[in-house]
Parts: C-alpha cells; structure tokens; sequence
C-alpha cells in the first residue's frame, strides 16, 4: 500500500526508483501487479518502472508506426495531467472525452484519473441531442477531443450546457479560424503542463497516490434500448481485479498485442484496450483511421483479438466476395481445404482424434490456404480471440474456428465491467457462452433472468437511485434482464432479453430474438425484427444486407438504383423466403419454438438505423421503437393485405431530413407442421 | 472568413492575351491578374475560353498576342515545363492520373521536379538516394493525411470512384508545392457531399499552405463561395472582374448566362 510511502525518492517524477518506500515490486499471487498499483495511473507507475522500455502505445500516422514506451506514456501522462490542473480540472470533475481510438485519447483517461477526476467517454458518431443528454447529466466541465468535428459538435450544444467550460483538441486542423477564449490544443496543454511539471516536480506523484482502488475510475454511459442513457459508474477495484482475472484466465502477457478499433465509449473496448493492457503491460495499438483498419489489422497481426460477431460477419463476407471473383483453380482448391477444414479444423484445435490422413492435408492447407488467408485478414499471430455482445452465427463461427482460430465466446455487459461467463480453452461452443468467469457467482432467477454477483459489480448509476435499486439487489446481485438457463454440463446459455420473451396468443413461448438471430445467420440478412406477441402467429420485417445481395443481384444482371428498389425487387423477395422457409424447418423441430415460425415477412424499404433511433450505438434493434414507429406495417403483416403505402420521415447521415414513401409488399412463407412431434410426444409420455 | 494570410500582391498577371486556333478565336484581348493567397475563380458559359485561359498561364498553349509575367518575370509564352519548375501546378478537367499505379505512386510523380538525385543512383537504391526518397516520402504522407485519402493509399487509380479520384489528382499537384495552383473544373460531376469535401480541402490548401488558387467552375454557389474575386469570360473576352458580389449584379453577367434579346 502507499500508505506509508512519503516518496521523496520519487519525487522528481521522472525516473522513479525501484525501491522506493511504498513502491515495492512484489507482485501479489496473481501475478501481475503489486498490492499498491490499485489504480490506473498506480499501475503506469509500476509498468514505467519494471518495463520502462517496453512499447506501451502504438498509432499509425503518415504511413509510419509510431510507437511509445511506457516510460514515454508515464512522462505524457504527468505533463498532460499538469496541464489539466492549470486549466482548472478537480478532484471529482467529470470530464468528457469524444473521439476515435488515438493515444491520446487513452493518456487522457489516466491523466484525469491522476488528478481525481472522472472520465466519461462518449460515443463519437452520436447525435448533438444524445451528447447534450450525456453532458448536461453527468455536468461536464472539460471535454478532451479528437478533432474538428467533435468540436463543431461541442460547440452546438455548448449553450445548452452551460456547465462545460472549455473544449481540448487533438487534431488542429482546421482550428485556427476559431474562436479561442474556449478552446486550447492538446499540444499547448501539455506544453503548459511541462512546464509546471519541471517547477513542481512532487505535484504529479503527490496527487495520483490520494487515488484508491475504490474511487470511481470511469463513467460508461449504457446506451439502453429504452429510456435515457445511466451512466454506470465503475471503480478502479472493479475494473483492475476483473481485468486481472481474465488476463490470468487467458494468460495474457505483456508479450500480447492488441488493436483499439472499437468505440471507446464502450465497456468492451475500455477493458479489452486499456484495463487489460494497463494491468498485463501489453501493447495497445490505435488505426490511422476508421476506414484504414482492416489494412491496419493486416500490418500489425495482433495476438489478442476481441470482436462483436458483425465485424467478423463482415470480414467473412469480404472473403467469400473476393473468392468467387478469384480464378478457377484458387476457387476449387479453396473449396476442397475449407470442406476439410469445418470436418477437422476444431476437432484438431481441440485435441480430439482425426484421421490421419485428414490430418496431413489440413497440414498441407495450413500452408496453401489458411495461412495465406489468415495473413489476409490479419489474424496470422492471433492466439486467442472473444466475440461477445450478440449471438454469433454457426457459419461464421465455425469458419473461423476450423482455421484454426482459438475464438472464444464470453457473456458480459458493462455493469459487470464486462466478464460474467466466458468459456475455456478446449470447451468452446457455438450456442453457449460458457461458465461463469473467475470470482463470479452466477443464478438464475426464477422467472429465468440471469443474475450475478462478482468483484466487477458497479458501484451505482449516476444520480439514478431509483434504476440502481432496480438493477442491484441489497446482497448484492445484479439483475442483467436476459433469460437464460444452465447447459448440464454447466455452460450458460443466454435465449432472450426477459423482458423480450413472451408468449403468442396459444400461450406458447415467443423469444422474437431467438428467431431474429436465426435470420440474421443468412448472409442475406442485415437486421429483422420479429412481432407477436398477443398475436397468432409471428411475422418479421426484414433488412436485406446491401452489399450481400447487391452482389448476388449483380451476378444475376438484376438492375436496381438504390436500397430501396432492390429490396423491392421479387427476385430478392424470393430469396429471402426461401431463407426464412429455412428458418422455420428448423423452428419446427424445437418442441419450445415450433409455434414461433414465421407465417409472413416484409422487406424494409430503408436500412435500420442509430440516426434513426431504430438501432442503439451498439447496432442492437430497438424493438418497441420499431413497432411505434412502423405501426402501420405491422398491423399490414398481421392483417392479410399484400401491399402498403408507406410514407415517412428519415434522417441521413449528415443531419438533414428527407422523405421516404414507397408500396411495401408483404409476402408469405411456408410454416411447418412439427416434424419432430412424432418422434418427441412418445418420449415426453415415456 | 479572416485569413491567415492576407491577400499579397500580384503573383502573376495576364496581359492582353489573345488565342486563336485557326479561324476560331478562343481568347481576345485578355488581362487580368491574381494575387498571392488568394482563390480567383474564371467562369463563363460553354466555349467561353476558360480552359484555354488556363492552358496559356501554363504554358500549354502559346498565344499569338500578349504577356505573361509571373512572379516579376514576363514572358511572351510560358513552355509547360518552365511553368512546372517555377510552380505552377494543375489539375485537368478530364482527370489525367496513371490508371495503373497506385494513390502513393500517383502522388510521389508529384515529387518529381523535387527530386535530384540521378537515375542511376535512385536505380540501385544508393544511400543519398533513399535518403531523399524517405523525405519526398514524407511530404507526400502529410499530402494523404491532409486529403483524408489514408485508407486509399495502396489501391490503384482506375479502382477509385471517381470523387476519389478527383482528390487523388489534387494531392499530385498539391505535392509539387506549388505557389499558384490550377484547378479545371475540381467539382464537375460530384454529388453534393463530394462537393463540400471538395470545396473544405480548396479552402484549407489556400489557408494552411498559402497557396494561390486559379479554378474554373461552374457550379455558382461553389465559386461564390469560395473565390476573393472572379473574372467572367464570355466568347474569349473579359466582361466582368470584381469580387462574388460585384459580378453577381453585372448586368453583362446575367445577359451572357441567362441569354439576351437580340
């Protein structure tokens, strides 16, 4: 502990000494850290004093991989939360950081930290309204950014939050035409900072050891599918011991190497880049940009890879473009080692007995197929890899597993600071998603909700006492609102939302997310959105996936303008239903599910989307917002009628407003009798 | 909008300039003159010479009467490649990009004038050589960073859109460093986003680089957006030259553009 630390020996904040009193490098019996690095900018201090050379940060700008060492980071780190100081920032402050994953960025969470304020990132594509919101709530006085844009944005709601004092910068281009009485540059801070730093040189020091493990570290705002954003407050106990279980669960060194791709604002990405990389001592590297990350994936080959399923959805769909373009022979020989591969590549990965011979071809794949494919994909050195958030298609995850990819599913949200279940090496599979993660207690309520209770339990929802009494129990556990129940081999299994799951008018069981995610499997299919409950039978809108079909339309010359004529088209109509025909075979078989088959479904005219309010920032559908708002369709689905006029208003990405209006067809599919039911009501009676 | 640099003096002036191909007269009796820092937009009607104009500053063409001084020096005729080293740089109305090579390789020949070492050296990768290869490499990655155009860096020319294109040729010109720069038409055929894009990077090059701008358009409120001041040509002469306000209620103007009575 820092307790008894009066550190002169450090004061010089440079080059602080090993030994120093209260900074012993013991590490406790995890194995990663001492007792005393409790909070972030604790644990820089330790990995600037046992790796001080070791890379801590990477950004890719003009063409180059920067690079920065933990020692750099610390020096960083300490000019910048001077310059913080000077401008005013104080212990319990909120401040707001808005932007893209950069360095920076990630020093300013520390820096704030250092100084006992909090950081709140926030979504950088959100809408000006949904920032006020964030930033009149959690009353922001300084906001760290990106660049102009984030600024511009800043400056629209400025009025309105009369709170927020002044706007930092990092980019300054296209800057300096504005008005500056409000406004500084990263540079010029941390310049200012410098300086202060070189005349008070104890200052730094002094004020991050006032941090303990139990302040709050960071506040997340949860997108939620209803209501107002909370923002979830976490500790540092919370986020450093959970980071720490799961590195030692993985066993994660500092020899690993991560991209930060995904929003910040994000539980995900705030664990996965900069809590784990700060407890274990990896690298954490940072894109060019939003558009050069695939490359960028490619050039620096992470070992650690954490993805929803929709990114790696995309890159599937990437690869299977470019194959049917390629020539005869790459297409065959790709055909002939994926086969092999989905019949042998997991039972190798998982120690299980494959023929041999299966096992010298896959050998010989390894060297003409996979590897050049993982090379391409940037997964060559990847030696371990999550995909949470939503329920990942079979497809998919089998295609990266048979290629040898150690992907992993786990089950988290940001109350828990991410891990409740994650599954272990060797005992993967595709439809749960895995034990209860370490210190984690895990049960299941009896109206099916799953709760938890563990060492990442957040402390509360900012000035929200009522939605943390609802969510946290007086024992402490946390109800997360999904319906799930135990595998018996004791994995968990997550079904719906629980709120979600509810019942036709026969009184089956209808879990509208269940069958969504069936859908979704189809490459064809973007997003759907299925209604019925109360209702006879279930019926979906669907989004058609643009460039999916948009190929597949090309390769059949079927001519189409835009979005809304090809999902128009009946060739496209067809395709779907022969895919939702698919769905509902296997619907069928389900004892709990035969009643949900989807009886009729309509193509959406435009895609879903966050600017709407259709989708959250995480791309989740907002169910009860889509009903409202497409009130019309659904009733068109559930009465009989083949057509609709649709007329509506829709946002476009840069804001304005325009007018979407268009005959909607609705058609019907094939619902299946039972085809199990045979089979099963014997040995129900048995 | 206040600028970084205020508007100098005459960086280059046309005088009297007259053109003719054959019977056609392209440019009669032509002057004007643009200044150092600022974005000086020629607009006129189909067939009114603008693209000749252009193609007389550098060099292309050689007009049968007038002067050209630029930067204190007059000149009968300008050679294209005197135009280049003393710099001039443009972008053509039908881009003109190597298909083949890629954004980076694309915008490197930019670099060209720059470079000094010899064929020889440069061929077998000799120290001074790749040496001044890292630096022209440089400038030309502050060029992609500065046009946004990252993610394209690797792809060929012929596989852009044709927006993206459009920039591409821009940062070739932009990697010469030029001190006036000739942009034909940079926005014909881009949906309105392109345009603004299009219209932000012109804005910045001329604020944050200082570099003299000559531009046709056609689009109106592109070039009263963005220009100091704009001559107006009509069937090869000068009929108006003033600022976006002044041209705008020139009666000669209005009749070249919306047709007259005769």
């Amino acid at each position: 502990m820092t307790s008894g630390g009066t550190n002169q020996s450090t004061a010089a904040g440079d080059r602080p000494e090993l030994t120093a009193a209260g900074y012993r490098p013991e590490l406790t019996a995890a194995g990663y850290r001492p007792a005393w690095a409790d909070t972030f900018p604790k644990l820089l201090r330790f990995q600037a004093m046992t790796r001080p050379d070791r890379p801590a940060s990477r950004e890719k700008t003009y063409g180059i991989w920067q690079s920065w060492t933990w020692k750099e980071v610390e020096q960083n780190v300490r000019d910048l939360a001077c310059g913080l100081h000077l401008m005013g920032l104080k212990r319990g402050d909120k401040i707001a950081i808005v932007g893209d994953n950069r360095p920076r960025l990630y020093w300013t969470f520390v820096a704030a930290q250092a100084l006992g304020a909090v950081p709140v990132p926030v979504y950088q594509d959100a809408v000006a309204e949904e920032m006020r919101f964030v930033f009149d709530h959690a009353e922001i006085r300084f906001a760290v950014t990106e660049d102009q844009e984030q600024v511009d944005k800043l400056l629209e709601i400025k009025s309105r939050c009369p709170k927020l004092e002044r706007v930092v910068y990092e980019d300054p281009r296209g800057m300096r035409h504005y008005d500056h009485s409000a406004m500084s540059s990263y540079e010029q801070v941390q310049e200012q900072g410098r300086k202060f730093a070189s005349g008070n040189p104890g200052f730094y020091s002094a004020e991050m050891e006032k941090g303990r493990g139990g302040d709050v570290a960071v506040m997340l705002y949860t997108s939620g599918t209803t209501g107002q954003p909370k923002g979830c407050m976490l500790s540092f106990d919370n986020l450093v011991i959970t980071a720490e279980n799961a590195a030692r669960f993985d066993k994660v060194t500092s020899e690993d190497e991560v991209l930060a791709y995904l929003p910040m604002a994000w539980v995900g990405d705030h664990v996965y880049s900069f809590a784990e990389g700060y407890v274990a001592g990896f690298c954490v590297a940072c894109p060019e940009s939003g558009a050069t990350v695939l490359n960028d994936l490619r050039e620096l080959g992470p070992t650690y890879f954490f993805a929803p399923p929709r990114i790696f959805e995309n890159l599937l769909t990437t690869v299977m473009i470019r194959m049917e373009d390629a020539g005869a022979i790459k297409h065959r020989m790709f055909k002939f080692f994926m086969n092999l591969a989905r019949r042998s590549g997991s039972r190798i990965m998982d120690r299980q007995s494959v023929p041999f011979i299966d096992r010298w071809l896959y050998a010989l794949g390894e060297y003409l197929v996979y590897g050049p494919l993982k090379n391409t994909l940037g997964f060559s050195r990847v030696r371990l890899c999550y995909t949470a958030g939503e329920a990942i298609g079979p497809d998919i995850f089998e295609f990266y597993r048979s290629l040898g990819l150690n992907m992993k599913q786990l089950y988290g949200m940001t109350e828990a600071s991410v891990f409740i279940a994650m599954q272990p090496d060797g005992m993967v599979r595709r439809d749960t998603v895995g034990a209860p993660a370490p210190q984690v207690d895990v049960k299941i309520a009896e109206n099916g909700e799953v709760m938890f209770k563990s060492p990442g339990v957040f402390l509360e929802y900012y000035k929200n006492p009522q939605a943390t009494a609802e969510t946290k129990t007086a024992d402490g556990w946390v109800h997360t609102g999904d319906a799930g129940y135990f595998d018996p081999d004791g994995q968990l299994k997550i079904i719906d939302r629980a709120k979600d799951v509810g019942k036709l008018k026969n009184g089956s069981l209808f879990a509208p997310k269940y069958i969504e995610n069936k859908l979704k499997f189809f490459p064809a299919i973007r997003e759907a959105v299925a209604f019925g409950v109360g209702r006879d039978r279930v019926c979906a809108f669907i989004n058609i996936d643009m460039q999916a079909v948009g190929d597949w339309a090309e390769r059949r010359n079927i001519p189409y303008g835009s979005y809304q004529e090809l999902a128009a088209r009946p060739e496209v109509y067809e395709l779907v239903k022969g895919q939702v025909e698919e769905v509902n075979r296997d619907l069928a078989r389900d004892p709990h599910m035969k009643s949900s088959q989807i009886g009729r479904f309509l193509l959406l005219p435009k895609e879903l989307d966050a600017d709407d309010g259709e989708l959250t920032r995480t791309r989740k559908v907002r169910r009860r917002f889509i009903g409202e708002r497409y009130g019309e369709l659904v009733e068109a689905l559930f009465s009989g009628r083949d057509l609709h006029e649709l007329k509506m208003e829709v946002r476009f990405e840069d804001g304005r407003v325009g007018n979407l209006s268009g005959q909607v067809r609705i058609a019907d599919a094939r619902v299946f009798a039972p085809e199990g039911a045979a089979a099963s009501e014997p040995r129900k009676a048995a | 909008m206040q600028r970084t640099r205020p508007v100098g003096d005459v960086l280059l002036h046309v005088d009297d300039i007259s053109l003719s191909f054959g019977g056609v007269q392209a440019l009669s009796g032509v002057s004007f003159d643009i200044r150092k820092h600022e974005i000086r937009a020629i607009i006129g009607p189909n067939g009114a010479g603008k693209s000749s104009m252009l193609n007389v500053i550098n060099g292309f063409y050689h007009p049968q009467q007038g002067t050209i001084s630029f930067m204190g020096e007059t000149r009968k005729q300008m050679r294209p490649h005197v135009a280049a080293r003393q710099g001039i740089a443009r972008t053509f109305q039908n881009i003109a990009l190597f298909r083949g090579m890629t954004t980076l390789d694309n915008i490197m020949t930019g670099r060209l004038l720059k470079m000094r070492r010899g064929l020889f050296l440069q061929a077998l990768r000799l120290g001074p050589a790749d040496r001044e290869e890292i630096e022209h490499r440089e400038a030309v990655e502050r060029i992609i960073d500065f046009l946004e155009i990252q993610a394209i860096r690797k792809v060929p020319v012929g596989q852009l859109p044709y927006g993206l294109q459009k920039r591409v040729e821009l940062g070739r010109a932009l990697a010469a460093e030029p001190q006036l720069l000739l942009l034909d038409e940079p926005m014909a055929g881009m949906n309105v986003e392109e345009k603004e894009d299009m219209c932000r990077f012109v804005l910045d090059v001329n604020d944050e680089f200082g570099t003299t701008i000559a531009l046709i358009e056609h689009d109106m409120g592109v070039v009263m957006d963005l220009s100091d001041r704009v001559v107006v040509l009509d069937y090869g002469r000068k009929i108006a030259d003033g600022t976006p306000d002044e041209v705008r209620k020139d009666q000669r103007v209005i009749d070249a553009y919306l047709g007259v009575t005769h």
